[in-house]
């Protein structure tokens, strides 16, 4: 699938949930359920700064593709992680970094996590196309 | 609190939140719930309207005129200053210097001391210190050559006082402890505190940021050196804090910062710096931020600061008793003696995502570490909850909080 297909799930996703918290009892479910991060790498260098809470990301080249994994003492941050890889990973550095995402905005993640947490969103982001500029060279 | 709170007139929360217009409104669909109150308390709108009158009728630069508008402005936040002397019952009205906050209060002390320290000299503070009363003394230390000392606490997040008696000697020149812990709401023994300090000719400053909004301060009684606190956090405006000294520990202190109104005469070869409080007050002030502390300081005591304290007192018990009642929260900081801060953690839960969802309700409490690392360090925690009342929050509202939390935990677990 490509970026744009994932996106379109995800918004097809939260399309039915009538009220904040179900999107939020959602969005705990996918930390909930997010495993596999390498306890190697749970390193003080793999945590996004920018972040209320500690969330790892760890990267790595599969063939062409760019895998992410992910891993947040926080539940939500966690979720949140989690939709971002589940979105991005595995698809080229090429295409990451030619796709401009507009689920967040689309399932109403910018308005309606605080401040605090739209700042993490975008640094998990900027860090997530950090990786594939990194792996493009 | 078990202190001496007496309150004569119990609050009447219904007609006093009328004051608070922010308070009316309400937060991702539901009514607002604020309980952050130990970060920056709510204004009421005599507060506000002190200071947009000021502005629409009175504003002009003070000091400095002689024509009618200049006089009045000048009046105004004089008498402001006036009615701060008074609230803490400080001898003489230039001893209050006006700042930007409890942080500018403590960084104006700080660097005064630099030039009556000498190495090996040593400061004491305590572990519940907010950041604010930790870094200018690390800055001096720093400076001077000076050292820093902690007072360590116990697992109550209580002061171990027989520590603190050991740490005294000649060598101490400065001991800065808060008044009640922001982070624990801890209530410390400052009164003994600074009795002990006086023993060995040391100064004393007491970071007043969270308690003057929620007890009677005597700065005579308690014969502090210096008391600090916010206006933002008493129903004051943000921007402007207070700065008690005795005069004589204002008067060894140099000027801190060099500008207009704090100069007597200037020439290019020497200066000559102004009498208290205006040697410390260099430029054109926060003139309408003085003048809307001084509506707060009316504010609170046309309530009764000790009336206030009371129902804060009250609430803090019916909170933690609920609160038991879910079994699952942890308390950090259960000092006997203890303001309205309830310091807190749910089995499982990260504390992040409990503030979130608890903003999802409406309800505003403040999340993380409250600019005292220390303390998190001491208990391994990366952060905590914490819910600080006012005297215009309501059982009805705690009661909301308990069944928001309840909420949030089977959310989350
Ligand atoms: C105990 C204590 N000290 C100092 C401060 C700093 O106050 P301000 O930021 O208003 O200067 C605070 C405010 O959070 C506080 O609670």
């Amino acid at each position: 699938m490509t970026i744009k297909e994932k996106e379109e799930e995800v918004i097809e996703e939260f399309s039915f949930f009538e009220d904040w918290m179900a999107k939020y009892e959602y969005i705990i479910d996918l930390g909930k359920n997010l495993n596999g991060y390498p306890p190697e790498q749970k390193t003080p260098e793999n945590i996004i700064k920018g972040c209320q809470s500690q969330v790892w990301l760890h990267a790595y080249m599969d063939g062409e593709k760019l895998i992410y994994k992910a891993d947040s003492d926080a539940l939500i941050s966690k979720g949140l992680i989690s939709l971002l890889v589940g979105v991005l990973s595995d698809q080229t550095p090429a295409d990451i970094l030619s796709n401009k995402l507009k689920f967040i905005e689309e399932i109403g993640l910018n308005e309606h996590l605080s401040p605090n947490r739209s700042n993490g969103l975008s640094s998990m982001i900027k860090t997530m196309k950090a990786y594939a500029i990194a792996f493009s060279k | 609190m078990d202190l001496a709170i007496q309150a004569n007139q119990k609050i009447d929360v219904q007609k006093v939140r009328e004051d608070f217009p922010v308070l009316h409104q309400k937060v991702n669909g539901s009514p607002l719930v604020y309980f952050d109150n130990a970060a920056s308390t709510q204004k009421p709108k005599q507060v506000i309207e002190a200071i947009s009158n000021y502005y629409k009728y009175e504003h002009s630069n003070i000091h400095r005129g002689v024509h009618t508008l200049s006089l009045k402005a000048t009046e105004k936040y004089e008498n402001a200053r006036g009615k701060v002397q008074a609230f803490l019952n400080a001898p003489k009205p230039e001893e209050i210097i006006f700042t930007k906050g409890t942080t500018g209060s403590i960084n104006l002390v700080a660097n005064g001391f630099t030039t009556l320290l000498k190495p090996g000299d040593e400061i004491i503070i305590s572990y519940l210190e907010h950041h604010s009363n930790i870094v200018p003394w690390q800055m001096l230390c720093e400076r001077t050559g000076a050292i820093l000392k902690v007072i360590p606490m116990n697992e109550a997040g209580e002061l171990i006082y027989a520590e603190y008696e050991k740490l005294l000697s000649r060598k101490t020149k400065l001991v800065a402890v808060n008044h009640v812990s922001n982070a624990l709401g801890t209530i410390n023994p400052i009164q003994q505190i600074i009795n002990q300090a006086h023993q060995y000719g040391a100064a004393v400053l007491i970071d007043g940021a969270q308690s003057v909004s929620h007890f009677k301060v005597d700065v005579q009684a308690l014969n502090a050196d210096f008391y600090v606190f916010s206006a933002h956090k008493l129903y004051g405006p943000t921007g402007v804090g207070i700065l008690f000294g005795k005069e004589e520990w204002l008067n060894k202190l140099p000027p801190y910062q060099g500008g207009g109104d704090m100069i007597k005469t200037v020439t290019f070869e020497k200066t000559t710096y102004n009498e208290l409080p205006h040697k410390f007050e260099a430029g054109t002030p926060n003139i309408a931020g003085g003048i809307g502390l001084g509506a707060a300081v009316d504010y609170i005591e046309t309530l009764g600061v000790n009336n206030v304290g009371a129902w804060e007192d009250e609430l803090l018990h019916y909170a933690v008793d609920k609160m038991k009642t879910l079994g699952t929260v942890r308390f950090y900081g259960t000092a006997k003696n203890k303001a309205a801060v309830i310091s807190f953690l749910l089995d499982g839960c990260h504390p992040y995502d409990v503030g979130a969802l608890l903003d999802q309700q409406g309800i505003a409490v403040r999340t993380g570490h409250h600019c005292t690392q220390p303390i998190m360090d001491w208990y391994k925690i990366p952060g905590t909850l914490r819910a600080s009342f006012s005297f215009y929050n309501t059982k009805e509202e705690i009661d909301k909080f308990i069944i928001a939390l309840e909420r949030a935990q089977k959310m989350l677990l």
